[in-house]
């Protein structure tokens, strides 16, 4: 305990930056030695600017008749040069937040998942990713079903106007990947919070319940693992009509018994540790036990399935789509997309070859996070320091 | 001795359900704890110390069960069948307890003030900032420094025996009537567990709460009781007190356990150790429990179950009836002269 569990306590010692420093995004971090911190919100800051005074037609329009994606680019906008100029200033006001002198396991996990580069590469990536999803009005002047002169548009390759070119309608290739994005990422949050909620919640009356419960509950989830997925995924779209609610329903629904099981598995643990027959010794309920003393010791594992979760989900739905049983054109979804362009794979290599990359690069970057937070929240490995 | 003690056990008897019939772990235990009273429980591994004791706040899980007519009254209150609400009631409200590991005690994920808070808030329904101040407050009274800044510290930044306290302040936090303490200084190095056996004596002194202190030290138990039982086979077989036990134990078991003790003064000998171990608690010899381990086993220990009479001073050995045997059996003197 004496070296405070290793973690920095640089930022107790160091003075504070002077309040102008306060002015500029990012660079009260840049002088406390924070680098890499200081410069990206600084780029984040940069690029939102220059994203402003690029678009501002854009911006100028949505005041007047805006779309609800308009407004929520434009409040995205906003809300990011909030952040990136208040985490500054947050840095200024409380010195060294995390110095305090205590440190939860949550402050230690992300100091551990800090110091893995590649996790938060890919957690860099994610959070572009996201912004780029959500300011798409802005970044293309383009709509994603816009479509006019096809003789003249059609599969033109990857130019300064069309970035990622253009497919057999005409249409920009990098708007549609763009607002396939959301399609993809929010099937894939969605789904995967509908599967980690039913996940813990049975996982975790399962384990501490046991007896008929834990039966009951288990042989459940044992029939479900045993359908193959896919199939039994193709079926039940198939019998109902294919849309983005129903895609992200069945896939929440069907996904959650490896959440319940790794929880079951966690809280029959923790259940016979002490602190939960202290809990039980002050005359606490079961419901609050549970949430309040065991839920939260599983959170690591299941942030670990979650984030895996999502880069799987990510590209289920990208082979459902690929074959026409998820969202269905002319929205755009990377499935689909790449299934438009299937039969040009000749002509033009660029339709299938963007949405392809976008794909790799979000499930690897989901992937990269996801094995960042397992060594950084897993108490085992956390023992060794 | 005539008024309603605070809290009476009166032939409890907890049995596990198996597939191999039942095991008696708890079998027929009666005492009683006056208020402000200490009751050191002392017995080796597998006697049944804990199980009696979470049977008392009736935590003892799927399999284990309560049998019909045992009897535990708080104020003559029977608590054996009330409802579990009531329990939810008397747990760390009016009955509290201290477990032996420090270090798996308290939730990692919680504050130690959050943690002590909860109990206030649930029993007293005070608010976050009066539980907060109660929790402070308790942290300074199991002897933890700087309580308004440790009051925020996660459990990983305290050390055992400070885990300890928190333990301590934790269950106290309600002013129970009693607190069950089971070996709540057998994971701490033995400076640390002087510590808390002195913090835990004066605090009882101090808040007149009555107490239950299980160990399997004999020593440590004397240390701190008023009256002791020593548990075997999940029966009391010996009712003492504190100075009476060293002095003149009456039950062989009890014996051997003195003689076990290591002497500094005594140089050379080998230690003695009672022969043999406790049996399968589904198992349990015919005629006395303990009498394959006995040094005066006789006849009448093999087929006939002695029983513990009434009073302050009792065994539950055929001894207590034929005394004679107790010269002719063994021919080490009882350790009362070794002292």
């Amino acid at each position: 305990m004496s070296e405070s569990n290793g973690l920095p306590t640089r930022s107790r010692h160091s003075s504070r930056p002077h309040r102008a420093a306060a002015l500029l995004p990012g660079l009260p971090l840049l002088l406390r030695g924070r680098a890499l911190s200081g410069l990206s919100l600084m780029a984040l800051a940069a690029c939102m600017v220059t994203l402003l005074v690029l678009a501002s037609d854009r911006v100028r329009t949505t005041f007047g008749a805006g779309r609800i994606d308009e407004w929520i680019a434009l409040l995205t906008l906003l809300g990011a040069m909030a952040a990136a100029w208040g985490l500054g200033v947050a840095a200024i006001l409380w010195p060294g937040a995390a110095g305090d002198g205590h440190t939860s396991q949550w402050a230690a996990a992300w100091h551990d998942f800090r110091k893995n580069r590649l996790a938060v590469v890919g957690l860099y990536v994610m959070v572009i990713l996201c912004l780029a999803t959500l300011l798409a009005p802005f970044l293309t002047p383009f709509a994603p079903g816009a479509f006019n002169d096809i003789a003249a548009t059609r599969h033109l390759p990857p130019s300064l106007e069309h970035l990622m070119g253009t497919d057999r309608f005409g249409r920009d290739v990098f708007t549609r990947v763009l607002y396939g994005a959301r399609i993809s990422l929010s099937i894939g949050f969605i789904a995967v919070g509908i599967s980690i909620t039913l996940g813990t919640l049975i996982g975790a009356m399962s384990g501490y319940f046991g007896g008929v419960v834990d039966t009951v509950l288990m042989r459940f989830v044992d029939m479900l693992i045993s359908f193959p997925r896919l199939v039994l995924l193709i079926a039940i779209i198939a019998l109902l009509e294919p849309s983005v609610t129903l895609v992200i329903v069945v896939l929440g629904l069907t996904l959650w018994p490896s959440t319940a099981r790794i929880v079951r598995s966690e809280v029959l643990s923790l259940r016979e540790r002490e602190f939960v027959q202290a809990a039980r010794a002050l005359g606490l309920k079961a419901p609050r036990i549970i949430f309040r003393h065991i839920v939260p010791n599983v959170l690591g594992p299941v942030i670990v399935a979650a984030t895996l979760g999502i880069g799987n989900i990510i590209l289920i739905e990208a082979g459902l789509s690929f074959l026409g049983m998820s969202v269905q054109p002319p929205t755009p979804s990377w499935g689909n997309i790449i299934d438009g362009g299937r039969e040009y794979l000749v002509q033009a290599w660029w339709v299938t070859t963007f949405p392809g990359l976008a794909i790799v690069v979000t499930v690897i970057a989901f992937n990269l996070i996801g094995d960042g937070l397992r060594d950084a929240l897993d108490p085992r490995l956390r023992l060794r320091r | 001795m005539t008024a309603v003690p605070l809290l009476s056990v009166e032939n409890l008897r907890t049995y596990f359900h198996g597939a191999d019939g039942p095991v008696r772990a708890v079998d027929g235990v009666s005492f009683a704890l006056q208020p402000g009273e200490t009751l050191g429980i002392v017995g080796e591994s597998g006697c049944g110390k804990t199980v009696a004791c979470l049977s008392i706040l009736r935590l003892v899980d799927h399999p284990g069960h309560i049998e019909p007519n045992s009897s535990v009254r708080l104020r003559g209150r029977e608590l054996t069948d009330a409802a579990e609400a009531e329990m939810r009631e008397i747990r760390g409200n009016e009955i509290s307890m201290i477990f032996q590991e420090p270090m798996t005690s308290l939730n990692p994920v919680w504050t130690v003030g959050s943690q002590i808070a909860e109990a206030v808030r649930l029993h007293r329904g005070s608010s976050a900032a009066d539980a907060r101040a109660r929790a402070i407050e308790m942290l300074g009274l199991v002897g933890i420094p700087e309580p308004e800044r440790r009051v925020d510290d996660y459990p990983h930044e305290l050390s055992g025996g400070m885990r300890q306290r928190v333990m301590i302040g934790m269950a106290l936090a309600c002013d129970p009537a009693v607190l069950i303490a089971d070996e709540p200084t057998t994971a701490l190095d033995v400076t640390i567990q002087a510590e808390i056996l002195d913090l835990l004596a004066e605090l009882q002194k101090r808040l007149g709460m009555a107490m239950i202190f299980v160990s399997h030290d004999l020593g440590i138990v004397s240390e701190i009781a008023d009256r002791v039982i020593v548990m075997y086979g999940g029966q009391v077989v010996e009712s003492s007190t504190a100075r009476e036990i060293f002095d003149r134990p009456r039950h062989p078991y009890t014996e051997g356990m003195l003689r076990s003790i290591p002497v500094l003064t005594q140089k050379s000998q080998r230690l003695s150790v009672i022969p043999g171990s406790v049996p399968s608690p589904n198992r349990w010899p015919v005629g006395c429990r303990f009498h394959p381990r006995c040094p005066y086993v006789w006849e009448r220990c093999r087929s006939e179950a002695p029983s513990l009479p009434t009073g302050t001073l009792a065994a539950r050995c055929w001894l207590e009836k034929e005394p004679e045997r107790r010269l002719g059996g063994h021919s080490r003197t009882p350790s009362s002269e070794a002292r």
